[in-house]
């Protein structure tokens, strides 16, 4: 298995710890003036997102995480599984509730996603930065009202409620950054 | 493209030039005599957590070492009864590189005959309050001990192996299986006392226990103890400082010692200083000595975030 030597830490690294996988988040190279050096490091846990403190005596090596990211795009959900597929090796994949994560709300077929995969199965999913999504389901707005001051729910295709300006109307197609799940703009306005 | 520029503003050199020469009044009022030691020398620290950086240079036959410090050549001078000294010099640290470190970097290191570990800690008090002026509080003053014990509960020279590793794994350390303890206590040390480090504007950690004693005398008093200590500012160790050790056969145990230890991590064996032995044998007068991190005080001072920004040319432009 490949290993990564402390002086080969660099944030984005993956490493193994405990049995899971985790991405370098900070690498600190810490030296007293006379003693042992050290590299503390915030890492993430890749299968659960917590970030935790380590810290690793200067020198020693860390067995390498077999993980990579990957552009894939989605394909459909039968019920238990999301399936996405390499656009350029036409491999496809299947990711569970759990690796899917937030993401379920937010994707729909065709979407190309950021797949963390390790060992080769799908890790985590990253929906893209955003989506336009159509509201399936909105109260009717106030007339006049353009200032999207206020706002209302609306629910969109994927099931994903979000707050809209209320001139936004059943049908409309909107752009939502599903970072902060935020409503940007109304998808014809680009 | 080429990275020609320096790091280190305009107004951080014109910072640097005012330290240097507020350190050379500091000691001219004190009559400490300025020296200027080689940096290269036949002889390397053992110490097994310092690398030196070999290099080779004719008409020498075998390799040089750039000095990680000029102690050994300042306490020649010392024995040859040159009296209180100071030197201002770059020193070199192979694989010293990160946010607090660069592999070459300035260091104030001084020598006091005559005076005891805490009659120096007072002096270095009384330089980093001149170079520090936000420090104005006198710092607070803790032994090695008793902050392990504030800090993690245990007790560093009772403890078990079984606790320590214990403690090693709630901070986080990461033990590989066979891991030798070596260097564990250090590394708890310094993790679990940094929050209390940065609640306290300074701090001088005094009398490290005897595995830790470097270069310093044991105490008369407690010969577990070490008559080391080290001053830190917002969790920065800035000095680190002995009151030195004279006897030649200790000396020399010690240098065996970190060799053997060198060893045992697969790391090369250094050669040891016959010449400082020998001044040693001769006779070093009763004294303490401390060295300190210039580039760090200038990062204090001046607010910055890395040793980088501090120097002309770091490592990554040098």
């Amino acid at each position: 298995m490949a290993t990564y030597n402390t002086n080969e830490f660099r944030g984005g690294l993956k490493i193994m710890l405990d049995g899971d996988p985790y991405s370098i988040i900070e690498n600190e190279f810490v030296k007293p003036g006379k003693g042992q050096a050290f590299n503390r490091v915030k890492v993430r846990n890749l299968k659960t997102g917590r970030v935790i403190e380590k810290t690793f005596r200067s020198g020693e090596s860390v067995d390498a995480a077999d993980v990579m990211d990957l552009g894939l795009q989605y394909l459909y959900n039968d019920g238990e599984y999301w399936h996405f597929m390499d656009p350029d090796t036409f491999e496809q994949y299947q990711a569970s509730k759990t690796a899917v994560g937030d993401a379920v709300n937010w994707i729909k077929e065709q979407d190309l996603c950021s797949v963390t995969l390790w060992n080769g199965h799908p890790l985590s999913v990253e929906a893209p930065n955003f989506v336009t999504l159509k509201i399936v389901e909105t109260d009717p707005g106030l007339k006049g009202d353009t200032s999207g001051g206020g706002g209302k729910p609306a629910t969109l295709e994927t099931g994903a409620v979000v707050r809209v300006p209320l001139f936004v109307q059943i049908d409309e197609v909107i752009k939502v950054d599903t970072r902060n799940g935020e409503y940007v703009s109304r998808a014809k306005d680009e | 493209m080429s990275n020609w520029r320096p790091c280190a503003t305009l107004g951080l050199l014109r910072d640097r030039a005012e330290v240097l020469a507020a350190i050379r009044h500091f000691f001219s009022e004190r009559m400490v005599l300025e020296v200027d030691t080689p940096a290269l020398s036949s002889a390397a620290t053992p110490d097994a957590s310092i690398e030196s950086i070999a290099v080779t240079a004719g008409p020498q036959q075998g390799p040089l070492f750039l000095q990680t410090s000029p102690e050994f050549f300042m306490k020649r001078l010392l024995c040859a009864g040159s009296g209180s000294i100071y030197q201002l010099c770059h020193v070199f640290r192979n694989d010293e590189q990160g946010r607090n470190h660069n592999p070459e970097f300035t260091m104030l290191e001084w020598y006091r005959t005559g005076f005891k570990m805490f009659d120096l800690i007072d002096e270095v008090e009384a330089l980093m309050s001149l170079l520090i002026p936000e420090i104005d509080t006198p710092a607070t003053r803790i032994s090695y001990h008793d902050l392990f014990r504030q800090t993690t509960g245990l007790d560093p020279a009772s403890a078990s192996r079984a606790d320590i590793r214990a403690l090693a794994g709630e901070l986080g350390i990461v033990i590989p299986e066979n891991h030798p303890d070596d260097g564990l206590v250090e590394m708890i040390f310094n993790i679990a006392t940094a929050s209390w480090m940065k609640q306290h504007p300074a701090v001088i950690v005094h009398h490290f226990p005897a595995s830790q004693a470097s270069l310093a005398m044991l105490s008369p008093e407690d010969p577990d103890l070490a008559l080391r200590f080290e001053y830190y500012v917002d969790g920065l160790e800035l000095a680190n400082g002995f009151q030195e050790l004279a006897d030649p056969h200790e000396q020399k145990r010690r240098f065996e010692v970190e060799n053997a230890r060198r060893r045992e991590r697969g790391l090369q064996t250094m050669p040891i200083d016959e010449h400082f032995l020998a001044a040693l044998d001769h006779g070093l007068p009763a004294c303490s000595g401390v060295a300190v991190g210039v580039d760090r005080i200038l990062m204090i001072r001046n607010r910055q975030p890395d040793i980088a920004s501090v120097m002309t040319f770091p490592f990554s432009r040098a």
